[in-house]
């Protein structure tokens, strides 16, 4: 790996810019889907429409802008020999940066049903850490799952995160509590696995 | 035996003027660095009486709170020595994180923060009618912990090296209480039969 490797190119798909014209529109579309949102956080799933969400993006690069705590991107296909289009997949993000300790959350979340399950989280998770540990330098890598979500845990762990904290019962849905996972890796644990590779 | 809720053994929560709470949290700040660096990740930082003013008064706006956040003072001679709260963000899930702070150092060690966490955690079950109370703890503060778990809360687990203090790296401590568990201890005392 040197500077030559394109930083937001995976295979498949690669890390762009919001597009504040086209993806509200898509997005919105998403917030329909209970599971999509509710991979995103801990808040009400809630439908949005467009304008809601034309501003989030607005209130998002204004916080990557002026606090530095956060890096967000949104995950396109790339183009192929068969189609020239380049799909908006979903997004990703190294949020709640914490420089004075070299500490960052991760996010990945793919939109439409078909479109999971299908090797797009793991490429976006291979360029997002490489991103996070050796472009923001940062010290280890951090992400809270739900323990009902165990696509999302395997991925996780098949990238070597560890689980280092279970808050028990903290995920209430559908009526039955879930424990909220949180699982690390270390940036040595990562330069490790990449001298396998 | 039921009795006020916001008031302990040794201490109890109140309400104070933003102007008390702003000069005593700005002051603790100045006067010891190591209490800083026990109550929060953030770069120990020195803000002023107004800034402080600004921020508790803005807090202190809104409705619903987003922050339920007590004054604690002691019963013995009324005197204000550190401040508890929990964060308010407690729906949909019945969970809310919780922290304290006891400001000066001659205070620590007396029982005071275990008997103001008892009126939180209290506050959390009784009152917030929560499911279970988290909170962060750091490596390097024992005194914490070990009073956290006097007060009933469990270790669920440690994010590894998180902390970067004096070129150490120390481990974040997360525990957690569930409503269960503090029924089992508290029920008794607390609750109306």
């Amino acid at each position: 790996m040197d500077i030559t490797q394109q930083l937001f190119e995976g295979q498949r798909l690669r890390l762009a810019p919001i597009d504040h014209e086209k993806d509200p529109e898509i997005a919105a579309r998403w917030t329909y889907d209970p599971a999509y949102l509710r991979s995103l956080g801990l808040g009400a799933a809630r439908p949005l429409t467009a304008a809601q969400i034309k501003k989030k993006y607005e209130a998002l690069e204004k916080q990557m802008e002026e606090s530095r705590d956060l890096f967000h991107f949104a995950l396109r296909t790339r183009p192929t020999d068969e189609s020239q289009e380049s799909r908006l997949l979903g997004f990703a993000s190294v949020t709640w940066i914490e420089w004075p300790h070299g500490n960052g959350y991760l996010q990945i979340a793919i939109g439409e049903r078909q479109d999971r399950g299908k090797g797009y989280g793991s490429e976006a998770l291979r360029l997002l850490l490489r991103y996070g540990f050796a472009e923001l330098n940062l010290f280890r890598l951090s992400v809270v799952i739900g323990s009902e979500n165990q696509a999302a845990l395997h991925l996780f762990q098949k990238f070597g995160f560890v689980e280092e904290v279970r808050r028990r019962k903290a995920l209430l849905r559908d009526g039955q509590t879930y424990d909220l996972v949180h699982l690390g890796l270390l940036s040595q644990e990562w330069m490790e696995g990449q001298s396998h590779v | 035996m039921y009795n006020n809720l916001f008031e302990g053994e040794l201490v109890r929560l109140t309400a104070e003027e933003p102007e008390a709470m702003a000069k005593a949290y700005s002051a603790w700040a100045a006067a010891d660095s190591e209490y800083q660096r026990m109550l929060d990740t953030s770069a120990a930082s020195l803000f002023s009486v107004k800034k402080w003013k600004e921020w508790l008064e803005k807090d202190l706006e809104k409705d619903p709170p987003t922050f339920y956040g007590f004054c604690i003072r002691t019963l013995a001679d009324d005197r204000l020595i550190g401040f508890v709260g929990l964060d308010g963000n407690v729906v949909p899930h019945g969970e809310a994180f919780v922290g304290i702070g006891i400001g000066d150092r001659k205070d620590w060690s007396r029982g005071y923060g275990t008997d103001a966490m008892r009126l939180a955690l209290r506050y959390a079950f009784m009152e917030l009618n929560l499911r279970r109370v988290s909170l962060n703890a750091f490596e390097y503060n024992p005194r914490g912990l070990r009073s956290y778990e006097k007060a009933g809360f469990r270790h669920e687990g440690r994010q590894r090296q998180y902390l970067k203090r004096d070129g150490k790296r120390w481990d974040l401590v997360y525990m957690g209480i569930l409503r269960e568990e503090w029924m089992e201890m508290y029920q008794n005392e607390y609750t109306r039969t």
